[in-house]
């Protein structure tokens, strides 16, 4: 481990991702390198088709590089295989989408209670993490509630409490508030915010200024590029 | 970490009941196939079973050192009786029996048979008698119990003594019990003493020997032959038939299982020398026995491949509705994929769930496959054998099915690009 990355928690260098479409290469990631150091609340912007969700599904360990080095909490990324991979998303990240993604069937305990299957914790301890987690995003009496029974808002606060019910270092959110009203969403900015203030590193994808306004550090991309990035 | 990993089993068969409670309906039409592979496959051994195990014993009934030798009226004669005041003459002939056991040193008994159908008398009681001109062997080669008095002895032969010995049937139906041993039995103008009483044939329908739907009553043969001559008439729905017959049957005792072959074939190669006619049958039970075996074994093949294209089928049906299930639940598939499950833990997820859908299956399916024969002996009065080996069998069956057909798209399910997955609608 060198120098460079041992004080961040993720670290890209020239980092590529090349689609073949047909003949043409489609270069959704041309030549990324950053930082980000824990406890950062990051915002990636940029217009549509400029590679945010790519980079975050790179930083999410759902995808590797076609090229360039990636360090994630000290691991080699573009060594691991697809059970290492997965270890490491059930290990370190949590993840908040735009459309919810909780599983229609299971009920919100269920639902938040899911990472810690996979962690093998038994059947009392989950749900027990599970109740007191559904309180924190205080939606403590609808745990037997099932997802399409709550409300948009109250369904990605759900997805929240899942994302930390693993205790991540990350938690990455792509347009966490995309499907939202602007009341609802600045709620569910307001529970991110405290959640990066107890500790959290926060990624999040977003092309609303309003939204990359709780960010303290803001990355603009372009064409597969990092344009330029502020720091508040 | 092993207990780590068995704590997810139960756990995924819970979650695996959970998911197939949720479409109840399409669970149970799922399951259909595999409840009826199964049924299938109990009922059908069972009744099979049950079928050559009759056949198989009646014909060890008859003995495995026996060749049985029958006469037989050939087709000329039967078609000449009909219309004419013809005597048929045929079938096996006294000398016949003394020539086998002077040809064949392996021959180790013979007991020939003569039937006779007179009216019997026992006191007030009148019924018509089959009966059996034969000699003490016989009751040696079919191992007949003795139920009271005795068997016919080699002195009733040698002083042409006019006994009987009733079977436990036959005397039932003449109202004749121990007390009546020493008293006389009216055959015909004749009397004989009932001198024993020996165990019916049970079950009996070989066509071989005879059963006992009959009043039998075994007198020795040269009485037989004294009294009742060899020509009978027979009187069928009008026209009268005449026939003579020396003897109806002739069991032949070999002394051991390797003889009754050759010794059969060397048979029916003297009678041929000495019968005009093909008057006679040479039935050999070992034969019958080894290809009631092939019979069954034939069966159970063709039964097996029945039960298993059932069982295919109903696999497919599993297989069909899990690929539905796996294509409906992606956007599941992928959450589960991005939160840090393995693609092991996907298949051990979807595969879970087909084999505890089989298994319920299966039993369901033994719990019919069991009450099938049940009512099918109770209501066909057929015999039928549920095996132990079958329930495994059809246990294990099931499960496999649930395995090798869930496999499929468990693995699809395993396969999914997690971000494919997420972005499925
Ligand atoms: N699986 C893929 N195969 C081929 N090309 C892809 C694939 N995924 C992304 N791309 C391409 O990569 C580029 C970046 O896509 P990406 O989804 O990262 O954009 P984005 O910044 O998230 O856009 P949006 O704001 O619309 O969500 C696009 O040109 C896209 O067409
Ligand atoms: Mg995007």
């Amino acid at each position: 481990m060198t120098e460079a990355h041992s004080n961040g928690v993720v670290v890209l260098e020239d980092v590529r991702k090349t689609y073949l479409m047909g003949s043409e290469q489609v270069h959704a990631l041309a030549g990324i390198s950053l930082k980000i150091e824990p406890g950062v609340f990051c915002a990636i912007m940029g217009p549509s088709g400029s590679g945010k969700s790519t980079l975050l599904n790179l930083l999410g360990c759902l995808d590797r590089p076609t090229s360039g080095k990636y360090f994630l909490a000290g691991n080699d990324v573009s060594k691991l295989n697809d059970d290492e991979l997965s270890e490491l998303r059930l290990k370190y990240l949590g993840f908040v989408f735009q459309s919810f993604n909780l599983i229609p069937q299971l009920t919100v305990r269920e639902n938040i209670a899911l990472p810690l299957f996979y962690l093998g914790w038994d059947a009392a301890k989950s749900a027990a993490r599970a109740v007191e987690l559904a309180e924190m995003v205080g939606l403590g009496n609808r745990i037997n509630h099932k997802p399409s029974e709550l409300s948009g808002g109250q369904q990605q606060r759900v997805a929240i409490a899942r994302a930390l019910a693993n205790d991540p270092k990350i938690i990455l959110a792509d347009e966490p508030t995309g499907n939202l009203d602007s009341a609802t969403g600045e709620q569910v900015m307001e529970l991110l915010k405290s959640l990066n203030e107890s500790g959290k590193t926060i990624i999040m994808v977003t092309h609303e200024p309003d939204i990359a306004a709780y960010a303290g550090r803001r990355i603009h991309m372009r064409d597969g590029h990092v344009e330029y990035i502020e720091n508040v | 970490m092993f207990k780590l990993e068995r704590l997810r089993l139960r756990q995924n068969i819970e979650l695996g009941i959970k998911n197939l409670m949720l479409h109840k309906l399409r669970s149970s039409l799922t399951m259909l196939g595999i409840v009826f592979g199964v049924a299938s496959v109990i009922a059908m051994l069972s009744i099979g079973e049950g079928a050559s195990k009759e056949a198989l014993e009646q014909i060890r009934k008859l003995g495995s050192r026996n060749i049985i030798i029958t006469s037989i009226k050939p087709v000329e004669d039967r078609q000449a009786a009909a219309t004419t005041s013809f005597m048929s003459v045929y079938g096996l002939y006294y000398e016949d029996e003394q020539r086998i056991r002077e040809a064949f040193p392996q021959v180790v008994a013979t007991a020939p048979i003569k039937l006779i159908r007179k009216e019997g008398r026992l006191f007030e009681r009148a019924l018509e008698l089959r009966v059996v001109g034969t000699t003490p062997e016989w009751f040696e080669l079919v191992k007949r119990r003795i139920v009271a008095g005795r068997p016919l002895l080699p002195r009733d032969i040698d002083k042409s003594s006019p006994v009987v010995v009733l079977t436990e049937y036959g005397a039932r139906r003449l109202l004749a019990t121990e007390e009546t041993i020493g008293q006389l039995l009216r055959i015909g103008r004749d009397y004989f003493e009932v001198v024993g009483i020996v165990q019916s044939e049970e079950g009996g329908s070989s066509g071989i020997q005879m059963p006992d739907q009959e009043v039998d009553a075994y007198i020795p043969i040269n009485v037989a032959k004294q009294r009742f001559g060899d020509i009978f008439t027979l009187v069928t729905s009008g026209s009268r038939e005449m026939e003579r017959v020396e003897l109806h049957q002739l069991i032949v005792e070999t002394a051991t299982n390797e003889d009754v072959e050759p010794t059969a074939a060397g048979i029916s190669a003297m009678l041929q020398r000495f019968h005009k006619k093909v008057d006679y049958r040479v039935d050999i039970p070992l034969a019958l026995l080894r290809q009631a075996e092939a019979t069954k074994r034939t069966f159970n093949i063709v039964l097996g491949s029945i039960a298993g294209i059932s069982l295919l089928v109903g696999g497919i049906g599993i297989m069909n509705i899990m690929l539905a299930n796996v294509t409906e639940r992606t956007r599941e598939i992928g959450i589960r994929r991005a939160i840090g499950a393995k693609r092991k833990q996907i298949v051990i997820q979807f595969l879970v769930e087909t084999v505890v859908l089989s298994t319920i299956g299966g039993f369901i399916g033994i719990l019919l496959g069991v009450a099938i024969p049940l009512a099918v002996t109770y209501l066909a009065k057929m015999p039928t054998v549920v095996t132990l080996w079958s329930l495994l069998l059809s246990v294990g069956i099931s499960m496999s099915v649930g395995v090798i057909f869930g496999l499929y798209p468990a693995i699809r399910a395993s396969n999914l690009d997690p971000i494919e997955a997420l972005r499925h609608e």
